[in-house]
């Protein structure tokens, strides 16, 4: 039988079981992983079996590291998520999250705009460091990216999204996420990005500031191809701030919906 | 006319246009995307798109945050 020991095809004789392979091909691994799932007591193995070997804290080699990020992933998910484009429209509280969310699912490629650069105001609620003050966005969170998954492709577009260049700028994301701050320039980007791919989903967020309960963030599908995901009415304005929390639920909402989209599943 | 507003019907008097319907809402125009029969509807036709019976309309209304 065929099984696969840190995405290397070995071939092993029937029955074989998984502490013999650890014993075999990597003594020192403490964690084990097999189709998965960690795996706490020995077991046997089956044909197409995909077992990874770890040692605990040790730095894997660039070559077993995607595969290692990998093994965390439902088998098949991984290579359907590798082969997708995501466009972000907007890297403040909502795309900076959405983008961390879909790099560590191992999202093949990103496509993130954004005009603004990293303020002290940012740091309640986006994926930013304190030492990233004054660097543009779009540049701070590809370096964020490549930390947290090097294997994601990020294209950035520093500059602001406007009807003449947002089809240009994301000519090639198979799904956008609508990650703007303003309310205007949401309803700009959903009718520009509709009015050139209409056949693309899209999924805009409205309605996710304050400390209001969690559950009345939902996810609905207005359209055919149009994701709406908040509560709708909470806008930021003096009294009710945007913070960590509440629009980290929306932005993991966004893309949750991404990912749904992408497995084919229903996304509300 | 009846016509399916965010997925509740309604009845309406013709003849209405969209961007008529929206100030009867009293919405802010630049704050809205509007789809008329599951196609985006660029907010410059708003004023000359007429609302017809069995159409269907999704009105989205932004608030600011992200």
């Amino acid at each position: 039988m065929t099984v696969w020991i840190n995405e290397q095809p070995r071939e092993l004789p029937v029955g074989t079981r998984l502490f013999a392979v650890r014993d075999l091909c990597k003594p020192e691994a403490d964690v084990l992983i097999v189709n998965g799932f960690p795996a706490t007591s020995d077991q046997p193995l089956r044909d197409q079996d995909r077992v990874v070997l770890i040692r605990r804290g040790e730095r894997p080699s660039a070559g077993e590291l995607e595969a290692l990020m990998a093994a965390r992933h439902t088998p098949g998910v991984h290579e359907r998520v590798k082969g997708a484009s995501v466009g972000i429209a907007g890297a403040g509280g909502l795309g900076s999250a959405v983008a961390v969310a879909l790099a560590r699912i191992g999202v093949g490629r990103l496509i993130i705009a954004d005009f603004d650069v990293v303020e002290p105001s940012n740091l309640n609620r986006q994926q930013y460091f304190v030492d990233q003050i004054g660097l543009p966005k779009v540049e701070a969170l590809r370096d964020n990216l490549a930390r947290i998954n090097p294997y994601v492709k990020v294209d950035i577009f520093n500059g602001r999204l406007t009807p003449e260049n947002i089809p240009t700028v994301f000519a090639e994301a198979r799904i956008l996420v609508e990650a703007f701050d303003a309310a205007a320039q949401k309803a700009m980007l959903v009718e520009s990005f509709r009015r050139h791919f209409p056949e693309r989903p899209l999924v805009a967020a409205s309605g996710l500031a304050g400390y209001q309960p969690s559950n009345t963030v939902v996810t609905r599908r207005v359209g055919a191809q149009l994701v709406l995901v908040g509560d709708g009415q909470s806008a930021a304005r003096p009294g009710e701030g945007l913070m960590a929390p509440r629009v980290g639920i929306a932005a993991h909402h966004q893309a949750n919906a991404v990912l749904r989209l992408l497995l084919g599943e229903e996304p509300q | 006319m009846k016509i399916k507003i965010n997925g509740e019907p309604r009845d309406l008097s013709p003849p209405l246009t969209v961007a008529e319907y929206l100030a009867t809402l009293g919405l802010e125009v630049e704050r809205v995307a509007v789809e008329h029969n599951h196609r985006i509807l660029p907010r410059e036709n708003f004023a000359e798109a007429q609302l017809a019976d069995g159409d269907t309309l999704e009105i989205i209304q932004f608030v600011g945050g992200g």
